[in-house]
């Protein structure tokens, strides 16, 4: 088999914070409806548990964030995605619902160090004080579509794979050393 | 630059995470409409000022439709509510009736 | 003589020198310095000339309202035009070099239009416009594009960064002066999030200039004790160095926080846009001084009342050893207890008024000052600086009574709140009779979202002027600062005197331009700035606009609030487009899209071609090869060999529910719920009125699952659509979409060698029986999990592989390295582009420009007739799109073998209405076919397809027209057969 390969292969770049580019990860786009009930049971089988709105909630080596009314976005080791799109394929056989794998489709950041929140501050027209600690925001990176969370003390930001470079521009830009707000 | 709140995801949002739809509850015709029914689903638009009611999507959040009821004169926003409502909720339209006395009302 | 003076300077630090220049000559200042003052420390009175009739031009203010000291700042990739040397922080090392004049600023051949002035009056260019109509381009313009204009545009790119930052807040305070401090301790202390923003390096505003007492305090340790209580206030950001520029809809504030124009090349960014979302925004913009009308007030060591004391204060600076003062209310005597308190001498005020008897001129006659009352200035002696006034009656016609030496004059006309931000967004303005001047009127505020006011007004900008009226928070009864309005000095000046009148400094306009405006007709503000240029310049007419308004409406013997202010329009001050970029400059000026082989394009000579945001390989020149020359060697090595591309950047969309069938069915022309599983059908979309949108391959995958491809550049524009009709028209609908394009990269291998290719590397069955002709299957391929569409672009053999994208790399690389011996190439757009034209196929955006239908494009078969309703269906039924006569889809093939032009037109007999030859249609698709040997197009051709055989004429781009055949659209293999081997 072959290995998979991350967008920027874990480029990094140390400014006053430290912008990683971490992955591949496993990623699952899970369009159902919040309230079917074999959802949240299929979820628990996995390792998940279903998210509050805009929240993100964390298992052990996974997450699972909602992305709207009926949009789950599934996080998890980029080697578990075949046997968890085939749990949600059982789980959900007899409920209307699409899964969907998109580990490839995306590309992951880390923003790390003690004024991490300056660099989203720079990009997004986010109130980052009325973030709940545990929410996931999606909204833009200057100008391409992006979804963050705060976790383990720094941020962590999805985007597109084809930007991957773009985002890794922006966030280089709003990091940079004797930039600090 | 306009703040609306997403119905759906609950989120105040800045103009630049929102794409606009342009006018809300049309109904839309098919075939074995005549002309001049197709005329008004098609191209007969409303571009009052004051009160109206508009199409957005929350392009960058959620990427749901949602409806939106505001002043196009003093951009006061009289409130949102989701795609999936043929006419504007009653509430809503009470809401504008009390600080709009003059408005002709939802037709 | 302006001179620094020994003593005082509570903004400098002169234990700290600072070496400058300005126009090449060595100067120095202090540390603390703005560039205007240490001009005037170094006597350097003239700074720049006019821009009409190239007056010299001294400094006339200590703020942002200066209209005359601009500068070329720094040189090279730090080189930025029109700075205002009074809000330029001094540093060691500055460059400025005086604007406008030519050869010199002392000497200015531009100055005999000075003696021309009234050849050059207001409207002079709409005038000269008119007639003669030659005299504008041959005479006119000519001399006046040398001799007009402001700085020069730098060449370089520019060295520095910049950026925004989003930030939000309950209340956002613009203002740094005791009024926006208090504010910002009101709102900080009830808890609120406050951002407090003010434009200088230093807070306090004019109450720590002119010594006033707070609160049973001086005004320096008030602001010094209110900033100190602010910093501790966790929920209170405190800018300085940061100008509120604009307000916009919904509390949405732009302010521009200038980091490093004063440190160069520190590293920080050299600016920074705040992008503020204020629940509430206080104005605390303070007011700003108006000149006073009087002949010669242009003339060097003419000053603001007010900014002279700026100068002594702050700066330890005299504009002159003997300053007059001339004013129409009290608040300038204190500019003159400064003066003679710094030791210098104020030979006389002149107070237009008949009384003065505050605490002011009282104060100032007890200094021995001497107060002339009913006073004005007949002219102000000088050439490139002041040298003496001459002293009339106010009331009179300008006779001079006495001739006093100076060498500066102070004047103050009263203060006009700056109601710029209040105004941005539709705050409207009453007229103080009391203050002579508009100020913002509390009943009708510029409305938030929820109709609540927006933005209030404290302090000066909202006419209250007393420290104790501001810290109490009531309204100033405006006793203390009552004037006199003086529109004119003298009163009854005549055109002589009227004509030296300066309202508009930078742009030379005079009182005798906006009478002879209004006596042209001109009664609307608006178009008077128009016609004369008042407040047209870079200043926005700070200290122009009122004087010009009331000479206006005393011109057409109107009220002044009847004529109405202009509108006030963002930025307060001129913000560098740098800092309105941010940061979307080189790599990152805007987002690019990589396909997951994008590299490898790059490093094997790719010549890049952009499709929406992403870059494709346009064709692979190799060395020696043209562009042409590529793309032919792609195209033969394609048909006859084996090609290999990237089209990753194709649309990928899975739609899946009970009801996706269906679903597709509406939004495809032609049916794709019996798509039976495992197959690919060819399908159209068009929007409501008809007309083609996207076309793409549509794959069954299982019961209630497809997956649609749309072109390269469409697939967000189209699931878009698609949630559209879901969540807004069908949603009852039970069906899920997911965009999944950047999932997958797709390489389509393409050519009598594809087979061999895929065989050789091998783990699935690509043959003819296993997987046929517009079917798909899942399997590997070189141990990479793929999945296998047997569709075609080109007429050729063709699989196109979608694989995961971290894989995507990888496999093309394998490809490339099996497929050599079948000699296996890359190819790019142009090659993709021949093919699908050999072959007749549409491209979208090249057949389509959204006005063409399916059926204009020979597409009938994909058209359901069956489907009771599909979008578009109605669109179509319209009799206009029905009609034979429209222009239809043909192959053209010109008699001599050449290519047409890319949208070249087809000429038909006779002229239109215009006089424009008529048309009979156009191409729409035009290449050289190294396959046929010669050009070959398609076009959209009047009632085409019923004349096969027949030769038309198209235009070409240089002149004449070119014969061609109408022929069939598909130029090769008519039958099928090699897609099908």
């Amino acid at each position: 088999m072959h290995n998979p390969v991350s967008a920027l292969g874990g480029e990094m770049f140390e400014g006053f914070a430290t912008i990683r580019e971490v992955g591949p990860m496993g990623m699952i786009t899970l369009r159902c409806k919040m309230d079917e009930k074999p959802l949240a049971t299929t979820l628990k089988k996995l390792g998940f548990s279903l998210p509050d709105q805009r929240r993100i909630s964390h298992g052990k080596d996974r997450s699972a964030g909602w992305m709207s009314p009926d949009e789950l976005l599934l996080i998890l080791p980029y080697a578990d995605v075949a046997a968890t799109m085939e749990g949600l394929a059982s789980g959900l056989a007899k409920t209307h619902h699409l899964a969907a794998d998109v580990s490839d489709a995306r590309a992951m950041f880390r923003i790390e160090g003690e004024k991490a929140d300056q660099v989203l501050a720079k990009l997004c027209p986010v109130d980052l004080k009325t973030l709940a600690p545990a929410e996931l925001r999606r909204t833009r990176a200057a100008q391409v579509a992006a979804a963050f969370w705060a976790q383990d003390g720094g941020y962590t930001l999805v985007s597109f794979r084809s930007v991957a470079g773009y985002v890794m521009g922006i966030l280089r830009h709003a990091a940079a050393k004797g930039a600090e707000i | 630059m306009l703040t609306l709140q997403c119905p759906y995801c609950g989120v105040q949002a800045d103009e630049t995470e929102l794409s606009p739809g342009y006018e809300a509850h049309l109904k839309r015709f098919g075939p074995g409409s005549t002309p001049e029914e197709f005329e008004s689903y098609m191209f007969a638009r409303k571009n009052p000022k004051g009160v109206h009611f508009e199409r957005w999507r929350h392009a960058y959040g959620c990427g749901k439709w949602f409806l939106a009821a505001r002043d196009t004169n003093t951009l006061e926003v009289f409130g949102t509510y989701p795609a999936q409502s043929s006419a504007p909720p009653a509430d809503l339209i009470a809401k504008i009736k009390q600080k709009r006395p003059d408005w002709e009302g939802y037709k | 003589m302006s001179t620094r003076l020994q003593k005082g300077g509570r903004l400098i630090d002169r234990s700290t020198r600072a070496e400058f220049t300005f126009n090449g000559r060595r100067l120095i200042g202090h540390a603390g310095d703005t560039l205007a003052s240490a001009l005037l420390a170094n006597d350097q009175m003239l700074v720049g000339r006019s821009f009409k009739y190239h007056r010299p031009r001294g400094i006339v203010a200590a703020g942002p309202e200066e209209p005359n000291a601009l500068v070329n700042l720094g040189r090279a990739d730090r080189l930025e035009p029109n700075q205002r040397a009074t809000t330029t922080e001094l540093y060691a090392g500055l460059e400025a070099a005086s604007q406008n004049h030519w050869p010199s600023l002392d000497f200015d051949i531009g100055v005999v239009n000075n003696y021309l002035a009234r050849f050059l009056p207001a409207g002079f260019y709409y005038k000269t416009f008119i007639h003669p109509r030659a005299a504008w381009k041959h005479l006119f313009e000519p001399i006046i594009r040398q001799s007009a204009g402001l700085g020069s545009a730098p060449k370089e790119t520019d060295a520095d960064r910049y950026e925004f930052v989003y930030a939000f807040c309950d209340v956002l305070i613009i203002g740094g002066g005791i009024a926006g401090l208090q504010a910002a301790l009101t709102a900080g202390q009830a808890g609120k999030r406050v951002i407090l923003l003010e434009q200088t390096a230093h807070w306090g505003g004019r109450a720590v200039v002119d010594g006033d007492t707070v609160e049973n305090e001086s005004a320096e340790e008030w602001v010094t004790s209110a900033v100190d209580a602010l910093k501790t206030m966790e929920n209170v950001t405190l800018r300085n160095r940061c100008m509120g520029a604009g307000v916009y809809d919904h509390g949405y504030v732009l302010a521009n926080e200038r980091l490093a124009d004063h440190t160069p090349g520190d590293g920080r960014p050299k600016q920074r846009v705040w992008r503020i979302r204020a629940g509430h925004i206080i104005s605390a913009t303070g007011a700003i001084e108006r000149p006073l009308s009087f002949a010669g007030n242009d003339i060097p060591g003419v000053m603001l009342a007010a900014s002279v004391r700026d100068y002594v204060v702050n700066y330890a600076v005299s504009p002159g050893d003997r300053t007059v003062v001339v004013t129409n209310n009290d608040d300038a005597y204190l500019t003159a207890i400064t003066l003679v308190e710094a030791g210098l001498s104020v030979p006389v005020v002149l107070d237009a008024r008949a009384q003065a008897d505050g605490p002011l001129p009282s104060r100032a006659r007890a200094l021995g000052i001497r107060v002339e009352t009913g006073r004005g200035i007949a002219s102000v002696k000088g050439g490139k600086r002041v040298t003496g006034v001459q002293i009339c009656l106010q009331a009179g016609e300008g006779a001079v009574m006495e001739e006093i030496a100076c060498d500066a004059v102070a004047m103050s006309g009263g203060w006009s709140p700056v109601v710029h931000l209040w105004s941005h967004c539709g705050g409207k303005l009453i007229w103080s009779e009391t203050l002579s001047a508009f100020v913002p009127d509390s009943a009708r505020p510029p409305l938030n979202h929820d109709g609540s006011a927006m933005v209030s007004c404290v302090g000066a900008a909202a006419g209250v002027y007393d420290p104790a009226d501001i810290i109490a928070g009531t309204d100033s009864d405006g006793a203390a600062t009552a004037i006199v309005p003086v529109w004119m000095m003298p009163q009854g000046a005549p055109i002589g005197l009227r004509s030296k009148m300066w309202l508009d400094y930078q742009n030379d306009v005079k009182v005798s331009d906006v009478q002879l405006a209004a006596r042209e007709g001109y009664e609307s503000v608006e178009h008077t700035k128009r016609y004369t240029t008042l407040g047209m310049a870079t200043d926005q007419g700070k200290l122009s606009n009122i004087n010009g308004l009331a000479v206006l409406s005393q011109a057409l013997g109107a009220e002044i609030p009847q004529v109405g202010t202009t509108t006030f329009r963002p930025p307060y001050t001129p913000v560098t487009i740098g800092a309105l970029a941010g940061e979307a400059r080189g790599e990152i000026f805007q987002p690019l899209r990589r396909t997951p082989m994008h590299d490898w394009h790059d490093q094997n000579g790719a010549y890049w071609e952009p499709v929406g945001l992403w870059r494709r390989p346009y064709c692979y020149p190799r060395a020696g090869e043209t562009h042409d020359q590529a793309v032919q060697r792609e195209v033969i090595n394609t048909r006859e060999k084996l090609g290999l591309l990237d089209a990753s950047t194709l649309g990928k969309i899975i739609v899946k529910g009970p009801d996706a069938g269906r679903f597709l069915d509406m939004l495809y022309t032609n049916m794709m719920s019996n798509l039976a599983v495992g197959k690919c059908r060819y399908g159209l979309m068009c929007n409501e009125q008809g007309f083609l949108s996207d076309d793409g391959v549509v794959a069954r995958i299982d019961e209630d699952t497809w997956l649609c491809h749309t072109t390269s550049g469409g697939a967000d524009r189209i699931h878009g659509w698609m949630e559209d009709w879901l969540q807004c028209e069908w949603w009852d609908w039970k069906v899920y979409t997911a965009n999944v394009t950047e999932q997958y990269a797709q390489v389509a291998v393409v050519g009598p060698n594809a087979r061999k290719l895929l065989e050789k590397i091998g783990g699935m069955d690509v043959s003819k029986e296993a997987l046929p002709f517009m079917q798909w299957a899942d399997g590997s391929l070189g141990g990479f999990p793929v999945r296998v569409y047997r569709i075609s672009f080109s007429g050729e053999l063709s699989y196109e592989i979608a694989i995961p994208a971290s894989h995507g790399a990888a496999f093309w690389d394998m490809l490339h390295r099996e497929g050599a011996e079948f000699g296996a190439m890359p190819y790019g757009t142009e090659c993709l582009h021949v093919l699908r034209a050999e072959k007749g196929f549409i491209m979208i955006g090249d057949e389509t420009d959204g006005t063409v239908t399916p059926l204009d494009l020979g597409l009938g078969w994909a058209v359901s007739k069956k489907k009771a309703d599909f979008l578009g269906k109605r669109g179509m039924e319209r009799t206009y799109l029905a009609d034979p006569e429209r222009w239809k889809l043909v192959g053209l093939e010109t008699l001599d073998g050449s290519v047409l032009s890319d949208g070249a037109y087809a000429v038909a007999p006779g002229t239109n209405e215009n006089g424009q030859r008529n048309t009979e249609g156009r191409v729409t698709s035009t290449y050289y076919s190294p396959t046929l040997k010669k050009g070959i197009a398609m076009g959209l051709i009047k009632n085409g397809p019923d004349r096969m055989g027949e030769v038309v004429e198209l235009n070409k781009v240089d002149g004449g027209t070119v014969k061609a055949r109408i022929v069939d659209a598909v130029f090769f293999d008519k039958e099928g057969e090699k897609g099908n081997a």
